[in-house]
């Protein structure tokens, strides 16, 4: 298997386990690959280990033992900044910077990296507009936003340096249904123009079959099972047919409109 | 003679007190934010260091002014001159409130928001500087606030050990049973502890986040 090439896994996981300082294991013995430009979904109850699992990505938490590799490099050797910000970050609540307008938000990371003032200008309005959003709102702060709005800015924050990388983590976990599904189908519409490497957590099977092209199941620290969204649906897995059962009916439409 | 008349009586002599006063309290201010803020820093990010610092800041507010002027006189360049021993006083007392209001704020900002930063690739300082310093800007303030108000009263304790300010009026007033001499030192004391008051709430409203 060869990892060092481009057609090699964006990331890889081998033999990762991640134990608390008291000893507790939050991750055991995970392996798992994902491909350049598919939406992977860590699908699992609160407690299973995906967000641990994707916060193992960025270097926020450091693997026991194991290797996490990105591009084909360990991502515990090596400069964690720039790890960082070649990749896309959003989190359930949002952690826009209460006291920075909206575009100051968005180009937080393109003025660390030191881009000239018109290019960063120019950044901003494309991505406001790519995340559907007014340009004016650019100069409001984020406690002047909706929830939805403020999601997309965080998204779009996520977006600012073109990472090739984004990590979600529920990121309309917190939103109403409507504006929920609002995001999920821009979010369809987005990663068809921009082929991004993604990896989604959620605890919502609705939504892993609706956003995912891969739904890795995590149940108490442990990768299940790796399965295709249709290949989820008619799963005999146990842990799978709970999930199917919790969620009950319309899973099927719902995977194909991500399909299609 | 009232008061107003010996207000203007004296003005020269209230004028130049209250200036030695300001200075007393204005120095151990600056100095308790310069040492506060970054020991208050320090705890908030390394708990290992959040008791004793806090608890040493904590110790020293416990012990009586009169008598920390008192332990102060031996030690050598300080004692030599009473308006160092005045100031460095007054800073230690100053820095419980500015400390514990520094390691408050910044622990007291959103989680989220940190993680966010982290990351986003934020370094450590990128961090401090452009998120949680401005997040806990108005907490730190409210503790200098309180500190300086404090120092204003304290200041007048100075006088005890002939660092001058305002306190001198007082102590003159006690020992010659002269309530007018009291009020002299008393209320420019009080008018300026309200100012610092104002000014300094005023500023920390203005630098609130949102």
């Amino acid at each position: 298997m060869q990892t060092d090439s481009a057609d090699g896994p964006v990331i890889e996981f081998r033999d990762v386990v991640f134990r608390l300082p008291d000893g507790r294991e939050l991750l055991k013995d995970l392996n798992l690959q994902v491909q350049r430009g598919e939406t992977l979904i860590l699908l699992g109850r609160s407690g299973s280990g995906k967000t641990t699992t994707l916060k193992l990505i960025n270097h926020l938490l450091a693997a026991s033992s194991g290797t996490v590799l990105v591009n084909g490099e360990d991502n515990n050797v090596g400069d964690v900044i720039r790890l960082r910000r070649g990749i896309g970050y959003v989190i359930q609540n949002v952690g826009l910077f209460p006291h920075l307008t909206v575009e100051r938000n968005i180009s937080l990371v393109p003025r660390m990296e030191g881009w000239p003032v018109e290019r960063i200008r120019a950044r901003v309005e494309e991505l406001l507009h790519l995340v559907g959003l007014d340009h004016a709102i650019g100069s409001r702060h984020p406690h002047q936003l909706s929830g939805g709005q403020q999601q997309r800015v965080g998204v779009a924050r996520a977006l600012a340096a073109d990472p090739a990388i984004l990590l979600m983590d529920e990121p309309f976990g917190a939103l109403d249904a409507i504006t929920r599904d609002e995001l999920q189908r821009e979010f369809l519409s987005l990663q068809q123009r921009l082929h991004k490497t993604i990896v989604f957590v959620t605890h919502d099977l609705r939504e892993a079959v609706r956003l995912g092209s891969r739904i890795a199941l995590m149940e108490a620290g442990r990768l299940v099972t790796v399965l295709s969204p249709q290949e989820f649906l008619r799963s005999a897995n146990p842990i799978a047919a709970a999930y199917l059962r919790a969620f009950g009916e319309g899973l099927e439409s719902a995977a194909n409109r991500g399909a299609s | 003679m009232n008061v107003a008349h010996f207000f203007l009586q004296h003005h020269e002599e209230i004028l130049e007190l209250t200036l030695e006063h300001l200075w007393l309290v204005g120095v151990s201010t600056l100095f308790a934010i310069v040492i506060g803020i970054p020991l208050g820093i320090v705890s908030a990010h390394w708990p290992v260091w959040n008791k004793p610092v806090l608890g040493t800041a904590n110790v020293i507010q416990t012990i009586p002014s009169l008598a920390l002027f008192g332990f102060l006189l031996p030690v050598p360049w300080i004692g030599a001159r009473a308006d160092r021993l005045a100031i460095l006083a007054l800073t230690l007392y100053a820095l419980l409130p500015v400390i514990r209001n520094t390691y408050t704020g910044i622990r007291g900002v959103d989680p989220s928001v940190v993680e966010a930063g982290r990351g986003m690739g934020m370094t450590g300082s990128q961090l401090l500087f452009q998120v949680e310093l401005p997040l806990a800007v108005s907490v730190i303030l409210s503790g200098v606030r309180v500190a300086a108000v404090v120092s204003v009263g304290l200041a007048t304790i100075a006088a005890a050990i002939g660092a001058g300010g305002l306190g001198e009026f007082i102590f003159r007033g006690l020992a010659m049973v002269n309530n007018q001499l009291i009020l002299a030192g008393a209320i420019p004391a009080a008018v300026l502890a309200l100012t610092a008051d104002f000014c300094l709430g005023w500023l920390e409203r203005r630098l609130q986040p949102r």
